[in-house]
């Protein structure tokens, strides 16, 4: 997929946003409340018209997508879709069926762990079941590409972490993904790349574990010292640690080596933003 | 629609060939719909009830309340009851069901997921079109067996009374769906859906003769009336159900078969462009 550039909306939601995603990899779309994310994944899924810009999604523009385009694609809502009187198996099913190549839908019903609620009304399942559903409609066609814009609202983290795994086991046979989250935890275990959003923009954008210079920025040595806590912020925690060493004569009480975490970039950057603003 | 693949990397793809995997046509896909349709219809108890239980609580009514014998027709008012009933039962599982129906799943989400599915549009309207023929079937079907049972109401006596039944039930019920499509646009979500559709068919019957005779009413009222399918639905249904001497209490003292048919047929094709020119697939909320 060769990703989007610009897009606006009258209230310029999303101001000039420009994005490549790869084939194969995992895209995940940071950003506060009312940044843009799902406006730019809905302008990309062909749900939302834009007002400028070019965007080709898998070859196409999402705008004027043919059927054959739209067979490639898989979606999972932000707003949850509870779709009336159905139970969990017919729903997901119904949805299947409109695909030429469906995935199993026992195999799917098992991934999603609905599996004793197959039998169930849609209406009458948890919050945190409904979003399986979800879930479970958007991959059942065997998406190229599949956009999760806040996929796991509501799951417990039982089934986050097996909701990941469903990722990375589709993500290993080659669909692509693009997944908006406020969970960091889940962008860093899932994303290959991401791009933070503020205010309709692109403020960063890379590899998890570099983004924003976090591999390169300072760490925290922090330990126990007589007198109180302590910490110290270096470019050479070796270094540090050595002198404690010999300070101490053998074990640090509660030595710790932090590097920031992916929230402290993120968060950093959004006040960033901010201050900017 | 063109299809530009140009660019997209052919390399990698799940679906190797592009076009490898048949998409199922609309004909199947509308089938499909309608299934689900109807199955999740049949499921909605209150809706069901209302549907149903309605026409026929208003038939048992007005025609037990009002039987006296008409002069010089050789029917009671009973009957002109029940055979008006039809008509509006049958606008309510089209026009009413339908319209209610698509505002609600617009609001909901799902004509939003329905428009991600790899499914030509029409399948979608194949789907209500066949809930509204099992539906309309058998809220007619309902009303009929009541309107025999208990008001003297007599099964039609040739081919072609049967054949005039027929006509005149599928071409109110495309009329009136397709006109219930194109009224869903209006309410702005789930909430208003219901009064948005009730309000006016309540007023429709009231004009179209449904509950007051044609002949009471004032000029106006009937040609307002005239303008829309519910009358010529009526008119049609007590062309099959009354004997012939009841001709004398129409407005033209005849059944006017031809007109029922073209004020119907007028109305297929109109709501049809009315549909096509203003049908939202998105909600309030999807700029
Ligand atoms: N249908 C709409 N009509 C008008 N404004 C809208 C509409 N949808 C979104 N907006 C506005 O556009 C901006 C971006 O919204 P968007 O839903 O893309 O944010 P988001 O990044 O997904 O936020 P969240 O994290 O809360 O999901 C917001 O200010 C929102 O109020
Ligand atoms: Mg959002």
């Amino acid at each position: 997929m060769r990703g989007l550039r610009k897009a606006y909306k009258d209230h310029v939601a999303v101001n000039g946003l420009d994005l490549d995603i790869r084939r194969g990899e995992i895209f995940g779309i940071l950003g506060p409340n009312g940044a843009g994310k799902s406006t730019t994944v809905e302008i990309l899924e062909g749900h939302r018209s834009r007002d400028g810009g070019e965007v080709e999604v898998l070859g196409e523009d999402p705008g004027r997508a043919s059927r054959q385009w739209k067979s490639w694609i898989g979606i999972v809502w932000q707003n949850e879709v509870v779709s009336g009187e159905l139970t969990v198996a017919e729903t997901v099913r119904h949805y299947a069926q409109y695909f030429p190549d469906p995935r199993d839908l026992e195999e799917i019903l098992h991934v999603v762990g609905l599996t004793e609620k197959a039998g169930a009304r849609v209406t009458g399942l948890s919050g945190g079941q409904r979003r399986r559903v979800d879930v479970a409609v958007g991959v059942i066609g065997r998406p190229e590409l599949l956009f999760l814009d806040e996929p796991t609202t509501g799951f417990d983290p039982a089934a986050r972490r097996q909701f990941w795994d469903l990722i990375r086991s589709l993500a290993d046979d080659g669909t692509t993904i693009v997944l908006t989250s406020h969970y960091l935890d889940e962008v860093e275990a899932l994303a290959d790349r991401l791009a933070v959003v503020v205010g309709g923009k692109v403020v960063a954008e890379g590899d998890p574990a570099t983004l924003g210079g976090r591999a390169s920025a300072q760490a925290t040595v922090s330990w126990l010292a007589p007198e109180g806590p302590r910490e110290y912020r270096t470019d050479t925690p070796t270094g540090v640690i050595n002198d404690l060493a010999a300070h101490f004569r053998g074990e640090i009480p509660e030595l710790t080596v932090s590097r920031p975490s992916l929230e402290d970039i993120y968060l950093g950057l959004i006040k960033e933003q901010e201050t900017a603003a | 629609m063109t299809q530009t693949l140009v660019g997209a990397p052919a390399a990698g793809r799940l679906h190797p060939g592009g076009e490898g995997g048949k998409l199922p046509g609309a004909f199947r896909l509308g089938l499909l719909r309608g299934g689900v349709e109807i199955k999740q219809f049949f499921r909605a108890k209150e809706a069901v009830v209302f549907t149903f239980a309605l026409p026929i609580v208003m038939m048992t009514m007005f025609a037990s309340i009002f039987h006296d014998k008409i002069q010089g027709a050789g029917i009671t008012v009973s009957q002109l009851y029940v055979a008006a009933m039809l008509g509006a039962g049958l606008m309510s599982t089209s026009f009413q069901n339908i319209g209610i129906g698509i505002a609600t799943e617009r609001d909901e989400g799902n004509l939003r997921r329905l428009r991600a599915m790899p499914m030509p549009r029409s399948a979608y309207f194949f789907g209500k079109l066949w809930l509204v023929l099992v539906t309309g079937v058998a809220e007619t079907a309902l009303l009929l067996a009541v309107g025999v049972a208990f008001f003297d109401l007599k099964l039609p006596s040739t081919p072609g009374k049967w054949f005039t039944l027929a006509w005149v039930l599928l071409l109110g019920m495309i009329a009136c769906s397709l006109l219930g499509i194109a009224m869903s646009s209006v309410p702005r979500d789930a909430k208003s859906a219901t009064p948005i559709m009730v309000l006016p068919f309540l007023v429709l019957q009231f004009i179209s003769g449904v509950y007051i005779s044609i002949n009471s009413m004032s000029g106006w009222m009937v040609k307002v009336g005239s303008f829309f399918p519910l009358k010529w639905m009526c008119q049609g249904f007590r062309a099959v159900f009354l004997p012939d001497r009841a001709k004398v209490l129409e407005q033209g003292g005849d059944w006017e078969l031809g007109r029922v048919a073209l004020v119907l047929g007028a109305w297929c094709i109109g709501g049809l462009i009315l549909c096509l020119t203003t049908f939202r697939w998105k909600g309030r909320r999807d700029g």
